[in-house]
């Protein structure tokens, strides 16, 4: 089924939650909502689901208007942050619940209810109680119990939030692969861009109330169309400075502005990923002096002297740290092939 | 037990000592008192003096009157826990505060209040003699000041719970296809089960063992107006206290009924 929401809008209590959200997300597609918490992702979610009732605009489910269709009629499976799972009921009532009160018969709802839990590889388990679970796999629970009276769209609010970085990891290629084997159209509202990088078709940036940019994750990484969105899906060096003639000077340092009006100020936004590093000048590269380095797992970080009180961060896959063999003090060229210009607001 | 975390010995000692005294003193000794002398004569007279007829006509006004209270309070107690705990709305912390009301005020106050509205002085006194309807020093008093009492009980024990709760398992089951109704019967209901129960076994002791409110509106009319605790009264004051330590003793054992009854329900709670 498809979604398509029209000029959304939600006042809580004065304050405007969403403001004017319009989105498409087609038949079997996977769409993240991606934004920082209380930016109104959860609220476009939660009135797509009919569980908030929308000030303004339309909700249309397969072509249908449902703006005004309680919850139970929208046919839509919901998994919550905190899984919501009943907790006096074992995992097969749990998940035969929908069935249960849509008037299922005991053998033919528990027989689906089996099924179900054997799709998120949980057989075995049917009698346990919620409480007996882990994290990771009371989120499962909570998945197929929303399948199982067969929805036509699945809605995901923050379904990783409560689990350790780890399990969040397994269970993203997990859900990927699910999606892909039954092809549900499916809404997820997620402050991780990791998460939403990695899952979703295309990705739409919350940001107060409205969306920032809508592209696939490669796009929105590559060319944030704002600022805010620079910022959110990444680390960022970020200069300010005035575009003459047709670029932004910084330092010794020039970046490319065409699309900026001359006198423009505006700021500068590149990825520590994105500063090449080297011992020994190049075409294009720019002196500097490293003045500390920090460990930070799988990367280093150079902190970068250009000039007096002007800095700048780089990343350096370790091993190419290793091999280099930076150390404090020394004197390198550095190239930023990839930046992003913005007039500043 | 590591010494730098803990009392000296003799400081616990004396405490522990200080609080069984008072509690031996001031519990344990008053409830064997009660069976001592309601037993002083043997069996014979205890029973005789528990089932002659206005003993026995208290012990049924007073389980009719739970029999009305503990229902509507317990009906009463989860709608107002449902309305403060999923429900923002203006007035909503009046609301938590009027519902306390009942423990605030003297029960003779309480009571008093009953005697203003509905007594022959009343507000309401002359359209109710109008149509020869009397609630004061009759039945319908009884009930309303006991229903007014034990108003707190359910809802006191169940809006923490519910807020603490949330809303999310009932979202779950709204989106899941199920009803208003079947929400309510499945997930809320079966989540707040134990609480529930123990504010009704709390209810129900206070509204049998209510006296300064009941005894307001009363009239203590024997064998028509008397509620357990108000015909202890007047046995008692009729220098019977075989009988009236009889009476009080069923009283009491309900106390212990319902000791035990609390202990058991958090027991329950806690697995």
């Amino acid at each position: 089924m498809s979604i398509q929401v029209k000029k959304l809008k939600k006042i809580f209590n004065g304050f405007t939650a969403v403001d004017d959200v319009s989105l498409i997300v087609d038949d079997g597609e996977f769409v993240t909502l991606l934004g920082p918490s209380g930016s109104g992702k959860s609220t476009v979610l939660r009135c797509i689901a009919g569980l908030e009732a929308p000030d303004n605009g339309s909700i249309e489910i397969n072509n249908e208007d449902v703006t005004r269709v309680p919850v139970q009629e929208r046919r839509v499976g919901f998994v919550f942050q905190h899984y919501a799972l009943f907790r006096h009921m074992t995992l097969l009532e749990n998940v035969a619940f929908g069935l249960n009160v849509r008037g299922v018969g005991k053998k033919e709802r528990n027989e689906k209810a089996r099924d179900l839990l054997q799709l998120v590889g949980l057989t075995g388990l049917e009698k346990r109680m919620p409480s007996q679970l882990s994290g990771g796999q009371r989120q499962r629970v909570a998945l197929a119990r929303a399948l199982a009276p067969q929805p036509g769209l699945l809605l995901l609010d923050e379904p990783f939030g409560a689990l350790d970085a780890r399990l969040r990891k397994e269970l993203r290629v997990w859900l990927r692969e699910l999606h892909d084997r039954i092809n549900l159209t499916t809404l997820l509202v997620t402050h991780d861009q990791d998460e939403a990088f990695e899952l979703s078709d295309r990705v739409l940036v919350v940001n107060k109330g409205r969306i920032e940019q809508e592209a696939e994750p490669q796009k929105i990484f590559d060319e944030p169309a704002s600022e805010f969105v620079a910022t959110f899906v990444g680390e960022t060096n970020r200069v300010e400075g005035t575009v003459q003639e047709g670029s932004v000077a910084w330092g010794p340092m020039r970046f490319k502005a065409v699309h900026l009006k001359e006198g423009t100020k505006a700021s500068v936004l590149f990825r520590p990923n994105d500063v090449y590093v080297t011992s020994h000048r190049e075409k294009g590269g720019w002196p500097g002096i490293i003045r500390s380095i920090q460990f930070l797992g799988a990367t280093e970080s150079l902190e970068i002297e250009i000039e007096k009180d002007l800095n700048l961060t780089a990343h350096i896959p370790k091993g190419v740290a290793a091999l280099s063999g930076f150390t404090v003090g020394e004197q390198v060229y550095v190239m930023v092939p990839m930046a992003h210009v913005f007039a500043s607001k | 037990m590591n010494n730098t975390i803990t009392e000296k010995p003799y400081v616990r000692y004396t405490l522990i000592f200080l609080s069984l005294t008072f509690l031996a003193l001031f519990l344990v000794v008053p409830l064997i008192t009660i069976f001592a002398e309601a037993f002083q004569k043997g069996w014979g007279l205890y029973l005789t003096s528990i089932t002659e007829p206005a003993a026995m006509a208290a012990i049924r006004l007073t389980l009719l009157t739970a029999a009305i209270a503990v229902p509507v309070n317990l009906v009463f107690g989860i709608v107002a826990a449902w309305a403060i705990a999923k429900f923002e709305f203006f007035g909503k912390r009046f609301l938590i505060t009027l519902i306390e009301l009942p423990f605030t005020v003297s029960p003779v106050i309480s009571g008093l209040i009953f005697v203003l509205l509905f007594g022959a002085q009343g507000v309401f006194g002359k359209w109710l003699a109008d149509h020869d309807i009397q609630i004061i020093f009759a039945v319908p008093g009884i009930v309303l000041a006991t229903l007014f009492i034990t108003f707190p009980y359910v809802a006191r024990e169940l809006i923490p719970l519910m807020q603490a709760q949330g809303n999310e398992q009932e979202e779950a089951a709204l989106t899941l296809g199920a009803s208003g109704w079947q929400t309510f019967w499945k997930v809320t209901l079966p989540n707040i089960r134990w609480a529930l129960l123990y504010g009704v076994i709390l209810l129900n002791a206070r509204a049998m063992g209510e006296f300064g409110a009941v005894s307001v509106v009363s009239g203590h009319i024997r064998g028509l107006t008397n509620t357990i605790p108000l015909h202890v009264e007047i046995l008692y004051n009729e220098y019977n206290f075989v009988a009236a330590f009889a009476m009080a003793s069923l009283l009491a054992l309900l106390a212990l009924v319902t000791l035990i009854a609390k202990n058991w329900i958090e027991w329950k709670k806690g697995e």
